[in-house]
């Protein structure tokens, strides 16, 4: 009986050691990338803000996202008297779970899936993200005070909402591919010749997901759920140390989720810029994009040995030339790939999976970093919208706007088979679509104007009900 | 109350009831229904220790009521004090009141400004409107050696010279802030979200403003134009054009146009104040030991929140027999729960900001 045991779990683990590892990667190094996007976060909001941000721990504040998440562990752990401490101890647990169960669904590069080839891929992903929102409604019921459970009932309405209007706007992408198998979904975006990022085909599908995987997040301006100049912060208001720092890492692993689905679905996942005539004559000339990674790397490794002679101390100059060096060595790993075959052509078949596994990496993770820096761009830039200008606008502008999107998409599709089109020549039949749906969404905006200047603002009006 | 209804306790410790205000929101759903602030966290008996303090003595208290505008505060009480003793400052004093004033209408206006903003989920106009208003700090610390709580002014004048770059320095604020101004207003003047916050949001009538005894920008915005310093000149008000910013609806956003063209006129008067600072002494003949006449006076001045009015009597002796001060927070707080009923929340924040209250004020 105990043979057999051992032996079922040495099978399982024969089979299923990669994934395994990768999950175990994924939950160690995570908490550590999300500090350092909040620091990220940090420098640049203090860059608007003509300012420094962090600069004391470390040099220009590198280790800050250490010294942070020590001192959430070693604070006290508050339980509000009147709590109940089941709920209160499971919820930010569902709701970091949640997060990081969803990136299990995800393929950072084509070598690198947890989850692999789940058949209902981005189903999988987008369900199990929308679980977390059990662990805020709970967090909020569960820690007994008035701030709390009004944080959750507007995440829980908001969240709703806009998952709706995420969803049609996933639909119309999913139209071109018929799959929701997410490597299908980025093999079909590269096909030789005629791949095409879905964000070309779809520009208002990409639009209205981008605005409601914001609102999905709770970032600004629709962070309403932990408002703080309203609601302290909402539903974590009663929450402290570590628990609180589970909530936060969730918001963050739902920002990465939210990024990558976008990333898989409208930029190409993994693909480099113009990946689909990458083996094609005449487009050589665009290889050169190849070795933008490198040279990015370089550039970052060049700033920090400009920046070593200013850093006020000795040990901060040797982490400054180390950080440099990593850098550069992450540059050396990623042009490796790229020359290796121009030198000696007989290593190219030997190469090509390095080279799919770590410019896949680069340029996904390159992506999903420029779609997280948008967020944070808005979230420094514009001020909060209030209850019931975030419903009406996902009710009555997001949700018809992708939902008209998802009909025009499908059209153009059947006009586009008509005349069989394929991969670029889709975009004759698309930019119709996008335009059509555009004014569309004019004309929504209008009639919204039109009902608001007969509008009593002081009427009572049922935003929950949504 | 009923089973539906919700009462929640916002503040005293609050993240945006600027202070120690307690508001008590009695709540449908996430609508206002009912409101009472409830104040005196910040209660130290200012007018009664007024009573037992010699009138010079009792000058630095006034700056901290108001403490992001001490100076206006306490021109407020020395002019009052003046107008007791009879006496007038010398006029090179009365400029330099003004000018300080005016750059503390400034500094008033971008801490309101910042902290509204932030309030309604902006977050980055804070760091600029501090980085102006450290400007102002600057001049008033090289002035007097004091950043807050200044004690800038002296009963019968001032009692230290302007410092050698004053109008220099001054000169080169007011030509930058221009376009700071601007800087602010492209972040939030045309913002959807902004007008959709602010539009129609604490509407207050004119009939309403003047019942309530509101006063300063929150009566302006309303469209009455009262402004002391056009109504009844003090320091050297009288000298200089400048315009009254009056709104229309009385909204939120409003009360935020006011307040920003305030702030350029007040640039305005700076400017020609320092063109022509007249010379002379700084000090009015007024004794060491302060004894007015037996006799009673009340002096207001255009306070960066509205008027603010020292009601002093005297008894003869060097103690002022009583001291009460019309505070304008305190007043224009009264038509919080006026203007806050029917509202969501979200405005009960935005309110809050938008009538600028200081609690050491409210309180006293």
């Amino acid at each position: 009986m105990m043979n057999a045991l051992v032996q079922a779990t040495i099978e399982f683990l024969k089979l299923y050691w990669a994934p395994l590892l990768c999950g175990v990667a994924v939950v160690a190094i995570l908490p550590l990338a999300v500090g350092y996007i909040v620091l990220v976060e940090r420098k640049l909001m203090a860059d608007m803000q003509a300012r420094l941000g962090p600069m004391r721990v470390g040099p220009h504040g590198l280790l800050q996202p250490i010294a942070d998440a020590l001192k959430l562990l070693i604070k006290e752990d508050i339980i509000p008297d009147n709590a109940d401490k089941m709920v209160f101890w499971l919820a930010p647990v569902l709701s970091v779970g949640a997060g990081l169960l969803a990136l299990a669904g995800l393929a950072i590069g084509p070598a690198f899936q947890i989850a692999q080839d789940i058949n209902i891929g981005i189903l999988f992903v987008v369900g199990i993200s929308a679980m977390g929102i059990f662990g805020i409604v709970l967090g909020g019921w569960a820690s007994n005070s008035h701030y709390s459970l009004m944080g959750a009932l507007r995440s829980s309405a908001q969240l709703v909402s806009y998952e709706t209007a995420a969803g049609m706007a996933l639909v119309s992408a999913l139209l071109f591919t018929g799959t929701l198998n997410i490597k299908s979904i980025v093999e079909a975006q590269s096909k030789n010749g005629e791949g095409i990022w879905f964000v070309m085909l779809a520009p208002v599908a990409f639009f209205t997901y981008l605005v409601a995987s914001i609102a999905e997040t709770n970032r600004a301006p629709f962070d309403l759920p932990e408002a703080e100049s309203e609601l302290v912060a909402g539903y974590m208001t009663e929450f402290s140390g570590f628990r609180w720092s589970l909530y936060f890492l969730a918001e963050y692993t739902n920002m990465i989720v939210v990024a990558s689905v976008a990333t898989t679905l409208f930029l190409g996942g993994w693909l480099r810029p113009f990946a689909s005539v990458h083996g094609l004559p005449g487009f050589h000339l665009l290889n050169f994009l190849d070795f933008v990674p490198t040279l990015l790397m370089v550039a970052i490794a060049a700033y920090c040995v400009v920046r070593t002679p200013k850093q006020p101390t000795r040990v901060q100059q040797l982490f400054m030339l180390a950080v440099a060096g990593l850098c550069f060595v992450v540059g050396l790993v990623l042009v490796a790939p790229v020359v290796l075959p121009l030198i000696k052509p007989s290593l190219r078949d030997a190469v090509a999976p390095f080279y799919a596994g770590i410019h896949g990496g680069f340029w996904f993770i390159f992506k999903v970093s420029l779609y997280i820096y948008f967020f944070m761009w808005l979230r420094f830039t514009i001020p909060r919208y209030r209850f019931d200008q975030l419903m009406r606008l996902g009710w009555h502008f997001l949700i018809p706007l992708s939902i008209i999107n998802v009909l025009l998409v499908g059209v153009a599709l059947i006009v586009g088979e008509f005349f069989h089109l394929h991969g670029w020549g889709l975009l004759l039949v698309t930019t119709p679509a996008a335009v059509i749906a555009l004014v569309a969404a004019l004309m929504i905006l209008a009639v919204e104007k039109q009902r608001d200047a007969g509008h009593d603002p002081n009427a009572a009006s049922d935003f929950y009900a949504g | 109350m009923g089973a539906d209804e919700l009462v929640i306790n916002m503040g005293p410790q609050h993240p945006s009831t600027h202070g120690v205000l307690r508001v008590k929101l009695k709540l449908d759903g996430e609508r206002v229904i009912g409101s009472e602030c409830i104040i005196g966290y910040l209660h130290r008996g200012v007018e009664k220790i007024a009573e037992n303090r010699t009138y010079q003595q009792f000058a630095p208290y006034v700056d901290r009521m108001d403490y992001v505008a001490a100076v206006s505060s306490g021109l407020g009480y020395c002019e009052a004090v003046e107008k007791l003793l009879v006496v007038e400052a010398p006029p090179r004093a009365r400029v330099i009141r003004t000018i300080l004033t005016e750059l503390q209408r400034i500094a008033s206006h971008l801490l309101w400004l910042g902290t509204h903003a932030l309030d309604i989920g902006a977050l980055t106009p804070l760091f600029y409107c501090f980085r102006e208003r450290e400007e102002i700090l600057k001049i008033f610390e090289k002035y007097c050696g004091a950043r807050l709580t200044t004690h800038a002014f002296r009963i019968g004048g001032l009692q230290y010279e302007a410092y050698d770059t004053f109008e220099k320095e001054v000169e080169r604020f007011c030509k930058d802030f221009e376009s700071r101004i601007v800087e602010y207003e492209t972040l939030l003047t045309q913002n959807r979200i902004w007008l959709a916050r602010t539009k129609g949001v604490g509407i207050l009538g004119p009939a309403d403003a003047i019942a309530f005894g509101v006063t300063g920008p929150v009566l302006r915005a309303s469209g009455v134009k009262w402004d002391i310093r056009k109504a009844a000149p003090y320091a050297a008000y009288d000298q200089y054009k400048f315009e009254i910013p009056v709104g229309t609806t009385g909204d939120t956003y409003d009360r935020y146009l006011v307040r920003m063209e305030e702030m350029r006129q007040s640039r305005l008067i700076c400017l020609q104040a320092i063109e022509n600072i007249p010379t002379g002494p700084i000090m009015a003949k007024v004794g060491k030991v302060l004894k007015p006449p037996p006799g009673e006076v009340y002096h207001a001045i255009e306070a960066p929140k509205g008027e603010i009015g020292y009601y002093v009597v005297s008894d003869g002796t060097v103690q002022p027999y009583r001291v009460h001060i019309r505070p304008p927070s305190f007043i224009n707080l009264q038509a919080f729960d006026r203007m806050v009923r029917g509202h969501l929340v979200a405005d009960v924040v935005a309110i809050i900001g938008t009538i600028d209250i200081v609690l050491g004020e409210v309180d006293r």
